[in-house]
């Protein structure tokens, strides 16, 4: 009995090692300026906020309600919104409903970029002074959040979102959450 | 060594008043409240930094909220968790003690207890190696009949 204790005593350090490595193993392949958002099953929070395009026409967190749909935050100072313009306006063709926050930007400058670039979203909510992006947590943009139909935040990323995000993470999701409301009607 | 201290005390302080000055607050305790505050709260795009300490845009949204709130009268815990209902716990820099948590309050007491129970289990071992045994009846004549030869074959030298 004593042996054995010794033995096992003698592995400590190994032991030590591999859970220490195990660590190490998961940091490498965990990404620490992504960060979960903390309104994940939460309403979008609620704002009154003129669109990009006409500063009369006031909208509010209801307007963002009745299909699933993604609520892209973007700037013109924004380079990498820059980059992923050209796929917003694909998967908008495509029939997804893109809702747009101008997060901290000169309304001019904006309405010219979409000119130029092509315009992917339903509207553009004019957020001048970054209110409605700390109500929701923005801290860099683009960040891209999927609402469900009732206007819930059922998802958020970090970054670009290209070929491979749209493909592999954010349509599988979109696509299930559009299942939801048929299969609640069925039962 | 009055250099060194007065050095010493300047760099301590430094922090505390990196983001101060552009607010105005009513009293001396709001201010402090608001220093205690930014100097607690992380930035969430610089992820080392404070949001006193960093001057990232978004750094200064949040302060700009934290004297908001301050001067609104709300107190430090509503101002904390305005800002974790947003950003999440991620923003504390002393994480709340909860589910997710619980191993990085917990690991440094398990690891204490781990060290004491090695140094006992050493010192014990160490304590009964030093111990000396009483020879039995064998062995001390054995230890005789040694002790005999050796000085014998001094002797013959």
């Amino acid at each position: 009995m004593k042996k054995v204790m010794k033995r096992l005593v003698m592995f400590t350090p190994l032991f030590i090692f591999v859970v220490l490595g195990m660590f190490l193993f998961w940091g490498l392949n965990n990404d620490p300026t992504k960060l979960p958002s903390a309104l994940l099953g939460k309403p979008m929070p609620k704002f009154e906020l003129a669109t990009l395009l006409n500063s009369d026409e006031l909208k509010a967190e209801k307007d963002l309600v009745g299909n699933v749909s993604l609520l892209n935050v973007w700037a013109t100072w924004c380079i990498s919104c820059r980059v992923e313009h050209p796929y917003l306006m694909d998967i908008a063709k495509e029939g997804v409903h893109i809702f747009g926050v101008n997060y901290k930007d000169q309304r001019k400058e904006a309405v010219d970029w979409l000119g130029e670039f092509g315009n992917p979203y339903v509207f553009s909510l004019y957020d001048e002074n970054g209110r409605l992006g700390l109500d929701l947590g923005v801290y860099g943009a683009p960040e891209t959040y999927i609402l469900d139909g009732q206007g819930v935040i059922q998802y958020k990323h970090v970054g670009v979102i290209d070929q491979r995000v749209w493909l592999e993470v954010l349509k599988p999701i979109v696509d299930q959450l559009k299942q939801q409301p048929v299969l609640a009607q069925g039962n | 060594m009055k250099f060194l201290l007065l050095s010493i005390f300047l760099l301590l302080g430094a922090p505390a008043f990196a983001a101060e000055d552009v607010y105005q607050f009513e009293n001396d305790e709001q201010r402090d409240r608001f220093s205690e505050l930014t100097y607690e709260l992380r930035c969430p795009k610089c992820q080392n930094q404070n949001i006193a300490d960093s001057n990232a845009p978004i750094a200064e949204d949040l302060r700009k909220e934290v004297s908001r709130l301050i001067k609104e009268g709300q107190d430090n815990e509503t101002v904390v968790q305005f800002m974790v209902d947003r950003y999440g716990e991620f923003v504390l820099y002393e994480p709340r003690f909860n589910v997710k948590t619980f191993i990085i309050w917990l690991v440094p007491a398990i690891l204490i207890f781990i060290g004491l129970i090695v140094i006992l289990s050493v010192s014990r071992s160490r304590k009964q190696a030093h111990e000396t045994k009483e020879l039995n009846s064998q062995e001390s004549e054995r230890l005789a009949l040694l002790l005999v030869n050796s000085n014998d074959e001094v002797g013959d030298k």
